[in-house]
């Protein structure tokens, strides 16, 4: 039984952190940025759906579009006001544009992170779940807006597979994301790639955040771990594999899942971070890295 | 010593000695900020030497300083050794993680080294919640011995300590090892082509730089009487000692320390702003990194000996 519940309960939680992600190693294989922003775009887009749905009692529908608009704006602030002019900027030399971007990526995070807190307190939020109630799967009692989160999930995911593979638009931000360099030879201007990428990213970040909300609850606090398991699983899959995070995410779910039914949910991280310290020192370019 | 020859060795010395003057004029509460302020430029000037001399990104330099810090404290705890004895043990323990770090920086670059050092954060943080029977976990340890109780002599000697520290990491970053270091940072396959052995002085920087910040860490314990994740392990604590680095300006060792007491004294004046004061000072170091990325120091002096 116990077994059943690991893997309905770790099905919804890993579709989540696939979901977030996928967009961040969208960004990183196209542009080489790692964007450290990542668990505040998404607690910001929670918060906005629960004071959309909440406070305003605007309803579970116009709340969670609310929220992903929020996290789609976030992602291109993000990229406007912080990722671009460091990446334009003259004054900083070329091998270190990397830690820039992550210490200021990081920095903006922690002023949303702020701001969230100031304006609404850090207590947890739980945004107006879309379904209540709950379903009966296999003798497993599973709250409906469990399946709802990982079938909407699911779908996004479907949705940006379809996309990057069968769109033409979505081919050259595939191309992108493989050799930025060819893609430019070939007369596509990597500036509106870049947009167009972290637009994507802010949907999907922002509708990960919302979904997290109806699911889990959000806090400030959630912010740093959040980034952290987003990083985490990108790298486990490699980073720049959109592939790899869908699967890395399943795995990371399910080991944390399973680790806290089984053992003891303080120890609930722990197996999945020793896991990512193992894949490092043996194969450090992630299950599916082409570096 | 090619150290007096320096432009700025004397100001430093100057900066000191009128820092050393302050507990006659200020109130013990400012010693007491000043003192924690001192302790953070140490652990900032070591995570400089890593990351301005050797080109690694450590985001977890509160991985050492935790060793440092609970291994000290823990002993003390438990077995009631001396003070001393207490921050050898942590200064050990911080360097053996400190070189348990450095294997895989010398295998892999850039953000994946990054990600790994985020990652034993995250391991030691687990680790002291799930042995909180030794640590304390969540609520924090208290240790039953303290270093003094009096604030000026705590003051004094936290400057003793920065200064010391950052003498000697100074010397360290311009010395011709520190050269190698440098070279091996920017691009380690042509170092070692020239000969140089590039791990043995890596390995040496990462073992530098965790001893300084295991032993500040240990310091902080004895000073305050207590070790917390929130004070010391947490990732909002490693960000405030590489933003103070960054703010000081890069590869400069001595801005890491006032960086620093900048971010000290600023979340002290910005105070009544209540909950917006981190907003702020996050605000103003992310603005100085978009429009002045060398930093307050400007760019170190090693950069225009080129």
């Amino acid at each position: 039984m116990i077994g059943l519940q690991i893997l309905v309960d770790g099905f919804a939680i890993s579709a989540l952190y696939a979901l977030g992600a996928m967009g961040f190693t969208l960004i990183f294989g196209v542009s080489g940025v790692l964007n450290l922003t990542h668990g505040a775009l998404m607690v910001m887009a929670a918060v906005a759906a629960w004071a959309a749905s909440a406070l305003f009692g605007l309803g579970s529908y116009a709340g969670a579009a609310i929220g992903i608009l929020c996290g789609l704006a976030g992602a291109l602030v993000t990229y406007f006001a912080v990722v671009a002019p460091i990446e334009r900027s003259r004054a900083i030399p070329r091998e270190e544009k990397e830690i820039f971007v992550l210490t200021g990526t990081l920095l903006w995070g922690i002023m949303i992170q702020e701001l969230v807190a100031y304006f609404f307190t850090d207590n947890p939020k739980t945004v107006l779940p879309i379904v209540e109630g709950v379903f009966e799967i296999a003798g497993v009692r599973t709250p409906r807006n469990q399946v709802f989160t990982a079938v909407i999930c699911w779908i996004v995911i479907g949705l940006l597979w379809l996309f990057v593979n069968r769109a033409r638009a979505g081919k050259v931000l595939l191309a992108a994301s493989m050799n930025p360099r060819g893609v430019t030879l070939l007369g596509h201007d990597m500036g509106k790639i870049y947009v167009a990428v972290w637009a994507i990213y802010g949907l999907l970040a922002g509708t990960a955040g919302v979904l997290l909300g109806m699911f889990l609850g959000v806090s400030s606090y959630s912010v740093g771990p959040l980034t952290a398991s987003a990083f985490s699983i990108v790298v486990l899959g490699g980073l720049g594999s959109v592939t790899g995070s869908l699967i890395a995410a399943y795995v990371v779910g399910y080991l944390e899942t399973a680790t806290a039914y089984l053992i003891s949910p303080a120890y609930r991280v722990i197996p999945a971070l020793l896991l990512l310290v193992a894949v490092m020192y043996l194969r450090p370019q992630g299950l599916l890295g082409r570096r | 010593m090619k150290l007096l020859t320096i432009p700025g060795f004397w100001i430093a010395i100057l900066a000191v000695a009128a820092a050393a003057t302050l507990p006659w004029w200020v109130s013990g509460y400012i010693l007491g900020l000043l003192t924690i302020a001192y302790y953070f430029g140490v652990f900032s000037m070591a995570w400089d030497l890593l990351f301005g001399f050797a080109g690694e990104v450590n985001f977890g330099p509160t991985f050492l300083i935790g060793l440092g810090a609970y291994g000290a404290g823990i002993l003390n705890n438990r077995y009631e050794l001396p003070i001393p004895y207490c921050l050898a043990v942590g200064t050990v323990l911080a360097v053996v993680g400190g070189l348990a770090l450095a294997l895989p920086a010398l295998k892999v670059r850039g953000p994946y080294f990054g990600l790994i050092t985020l990652v034993a954060v995250l391991l030691l943080q687990n680790m002291i919640v799930v042995f909180s029977g030794l640590t304390g976990g969540e609520i924090g340890l208290t240790v039953p011995d303290v270093i003094s109780i009096d604030a000026d002599t705590n003051y004094w000697l936290a400057l003793g300590f920065m200064a010391v520290s950052g003498l000697i990491l100074t010397a360290i970053a311009r010395s011709p090892a520190g050269l190698i270091l440098q070279a091996a940072g920017q691009d380690p396959v042509v170092t070692g082509a020239l000969g140089f052995n590039v791990a043995k002085h890596k390995l040496a920087a990462f073992a530098v730089s965790a001893a300084f910040s295991g032993l500040a860490g240990g310091l902080v314990v004895f000073y305050m009487g207590t070790a917390s994740v929130g004070t010391l392990i947490n990732t909002s604590v490693g960000v405030q000692v590489i933003i103070a680095a960054v703010l000081g300006g890069r590869r400069t060792i001595v801005g890491a320390a006032l960086g620093a007491v900048f971010l000290i004294a600023a979340g002290e004046l910005l105070r009544p702003l209540g909950g917006l004061s981190t907003f702020v000072v996050s605000a103003v170091a992310l603005l100085v990194i978009l429009f002045v990325p060398s930093g307050l120091l400007g760019l170190g002096s090693l950069r225009r000996a080129r």
